[in-house]
């Protein structure tokens, strides 16, 4: 089920909008319309729909719409047109008073520069949420230490933000998203303006509470690798539109238009890709039925210097080295099984391509790849590493010749 | 010929005196003849409140009030402030000017508290609409540059001759300061922390009481500071329509050249106005400090 659905979402800045929503509907461009009405476009009929204990993040650059996105799902901002439905409620058409109550049960929002107020404790600001609810004191306190553990700041409490640095004040801030037992986290830019170590700690931190809370997330960022990190589905969007939708994988695999591959070029590919994007189909034997003399004739006409031995389940069994083969040959051996080497590097699919740097630097002898089972499922050799490596220099090359 | 006689014309017309004062007096008459029931109805109670707290200040032993402010001086201030406020009252005692400087410390006291009362609703409500803020702003403007002697004229066909019409006067001059740093202080607050309160669920009361007012105190003292010192200003010549105090003090110096009594007097406001000041400031910093350390 959609937890929160955006039908043709549109934003128009400026005093007298009615005139460039109906430019805007006629397909006239955001540059045109500034220019005939002076109004700037923000957001131009933009519709998704964010799942459940998804983590939807939203990345763009700066003026690209997506911080005006997000503050049109609790109505910091109210759209000129359009619909966003929370749990099937529109939100675009509710009076204050339901807002209101809306924004204190559903809805924990994160600022890109924390947003927490100066004059209170760590402890006041993790309480905010609840004391305008008017919850009891005590049970408020209760909670906000709670959420205060959770982000791992017990006994800072009293403290003012100010005297913490700007990581932990981050955490203050998740901590006061958090306290109010939110549905829906919207974070705009949460870590942009952290440091780029406390900046991946931060990450890391936010997936393991997600794999904990199962929150619905929308998460806005200007950073790929952080939305490539993050997030379950990435929206990318430029000039006020989402230009695709789609899982990491999808975009950076097939990216929906020239502006999407000019992105993911610059994307560090190994913390992107994992050992099935750059597995091989191995040539292997099975040692049940085939003898030395078809390993070895395998070996010639694949011109590889080793074969994976399988059972007939493709269960990985080891690896032979053409060498051994054709000593075996020699001696007329009828079975392989005496060569069989079993201690080779294995890795499972999902492996990322940065561990699989140093088994391949360690081995001389290829990585496979095997499932749950122990099945393999395709091997990766040096060069295949390093091809994949290669991918986004490729696509800078092809820009450049272009 | 034709230039000449349409010259004449032109000329005749920009002669015929437009009637702006008469219109000004008119309209003052008219407030002064119909509304007198309430000027009447604030007087009696401003008077009051005026005469019960000189009352107050005079039946404060010396000794214990002279405490008082040093040690306030001291606490909030620094010891300087307080060496300053300990040795300064003494000389206002010993020049013969204590009952003078509490006069004017209670007028004082009662125009700012009253433009305080005013000054702050207003300002939160420039801050918070813009159409109040355009209308009110060339208000200040106006009442800040008009000479404050002209104000002396309609407070006395209010009021009468006394320390009402003079804190009528000392509001309208020393307001416009509480006004325009309340909404100063307001629209200073960080959009980020507006959105913060919003996002999580306040009320338009609770995001002011909450977190517009508290960060903005530090700017609003500034403002009360201000308004304070204005006050001040206006003691000698509030002293005009018989305010007394020190101002009375001073205008006898004046109208008689007694140069030694008129500075004595004087003297005595600077030592009030360094007291207030110092007190008052400190306040504004101290608040600042918690708010963005």
């Amino acid at each position: 089920m959609s937890k929160i659905r955006v039908e043709n979402l549109v934003k128009i800045f400026g005093n007298r909008p009615e005139k460039a929503l109906k430019l805007l509907k006629q397909g006239v461009s955001k540059d045109e319309i500034l220019e005939q009405t002076k109004q700037a476009v923000g957001i131009a009929d933009v519709s998704f729909e964010v799942n459940e204990g998804e983590v939807f993040v939203v990345m763009g650059l700066s003026g690209s719409g997506k911080s005006t996105l997000i503050r049109c799902l609790n109505r910091l901002i109210d759209a000129t047109s359009g619909k966003i439905y929370l749990d099937d409620e529109d939100i675009t058409s509710m009076d204050t008073e339901k807002l209101i109550e809306v924004r204190r049960r559903k809805l924990g929002m994160v600022f890109q520069k924390f947003g927490l107020f100066p004059h209170r404790t760590v402890l006041e600001n993790v309480e905010y949420g609840l004391e305008v609810q008017g919850v009891n004191p005590e049970v408020r306190k209760q909670k906000s230490l709670e959420a205060l553990e959770l982000v791992g700041l017990n006994g800072w409490g009293d403290n003012l933000p100010t005297q913490l640095s700007g990581g932990m004040q981050q955490r203050v801030g998740l901590a006061r998203a958090l306290a109010i037992d939110p549905d829906i986290l919207l974070m705009d830019e949460a870590f942009s303006a952290l440091d780029p170590l406390i900046r991946k700690e931060m990450q890391d931190e936010l997936l393991e509470l997600q794999s904990k809370m199962n929150k619905t997330i929308i998460f806005i960022t200007h950073d790929l690798d952080e939305a490539l990190k993050i997030g379950d589905r990435i929206a990318l969007m430029k000039d006020g539109v989402i230009v695709q939708i789609g899982t990491p994988e999808d975009i950076l695999m097939n990216p929906a238009s020239e502006y999407v591959e000019k992105f993911v070029e610059d994307v560090d590919m190994s913390k992107v890709l994992s050992a099935k994007d750059i597995m091989i189909k191995p040539v292997t034997v099975d040692y049940k039925k085939d003898g030395p003399r078809v390993a070895l004739r395998k070996m010639k006409t694949e011109e590889v210097s080793g074969v994976f031995i399988i059972d007939r389940n493709r269960e990985l069994k080891g690896y032979a080295m053409v060498d051994d083969v054709s000593r075996l040959v020699k001696e007329n051996e009828t079975s392989i099984e005496s060569i069989i080497q079993t201690d080779i590097p294995t890795v499972t699919p999902d492996t990322n391509l940065n561990n699989i740097f140093s088994l391949i630097a360690d081995s001389k002898l290829p990585v496979a790849v095997v499932d749950e089972n122990n099945k393999l499922r395709g091997i990766i050799i040096r060069g295949a590493v390093l091809a994949g490596l290669a991918r986004g220099e490729d696509t800078t090359n092809d820009y450049a010749n272009a | 010929m034709i230039m000449q006689m349409l010259n004449l014309q032109i000329l005749g017309f920009l002669n015929t005196k437009v009637p702006l004062g008469d219109a000004i007096e008119a309209f003052i008459n008219f407030l002064t003849g119909n509304f007198r029931f309430i000027f009447r109805y604030i007087s009696r109670h401003l008077d009051a409140t005026l005469n019960g707290f000189e009352n107050l200040l005079i039946a404060i032993p010396i000794i214990i009030f002279i405490a008082l402010i040093t040690v306030a001086a001291w606490k909030l201030a620094s010891n300087a402030a307080a060496i300053l406020s300990f040795l300064g009252l003494l000389l206002v005692y010993n020049l013969g000017l204590w009952e003078a400087t509490m006069s004017t410390l209670s007028l004082v006291l009662t125009a700012t508290i009253i433009s305080i009362a005013l000054g702050v609703p207003i300002g939160i409500l420039t801050a918070k609409k813009q159409m109040a803020n355009r209308i009110i702003m060339p208000i200040l403007d106006f009442m800040q540059t008009m000479p404050a002697f002209v104000y002396l004229i309609p407070a006395v066909s209010f009021f009468g001759m006394g320390k009402v019409p003079a804190v009528f006067a000392t509001v309208i001059f020393a307001i416009p300061p509480s006004i325009r740093l309340t909404n100063l202080g307001i629209r200073q607050v960080p959009v980020e922390l507006i959105e913060a309160a919003d996002a999580f669920g306040s009320t338009a009361q609770q995001k002011l009481v909450k977190v517009q007012l508290p960060l903005a105190l530090s700017t609003i003292m500034a403002g009360i500071n201000q308004t304070i010192m204005l006050s001040l200003s206006m003691v000698v010549i509030s002293a005009m329509i018989g305010a007394g105090g020190l101002g009375r003090e001073v205008w006898n110096g004046i109208q008689r050249l007694w140069i030694g009594s008129a500075f004595e007097a004087g003297i005595a406001v600077v030592i009030l106005a360094m007291i207030l000041d110092r007190i008052t400031q400190s306040i504004a910093k101290k608040n600042k400090k918690i708010g963005s350390e």
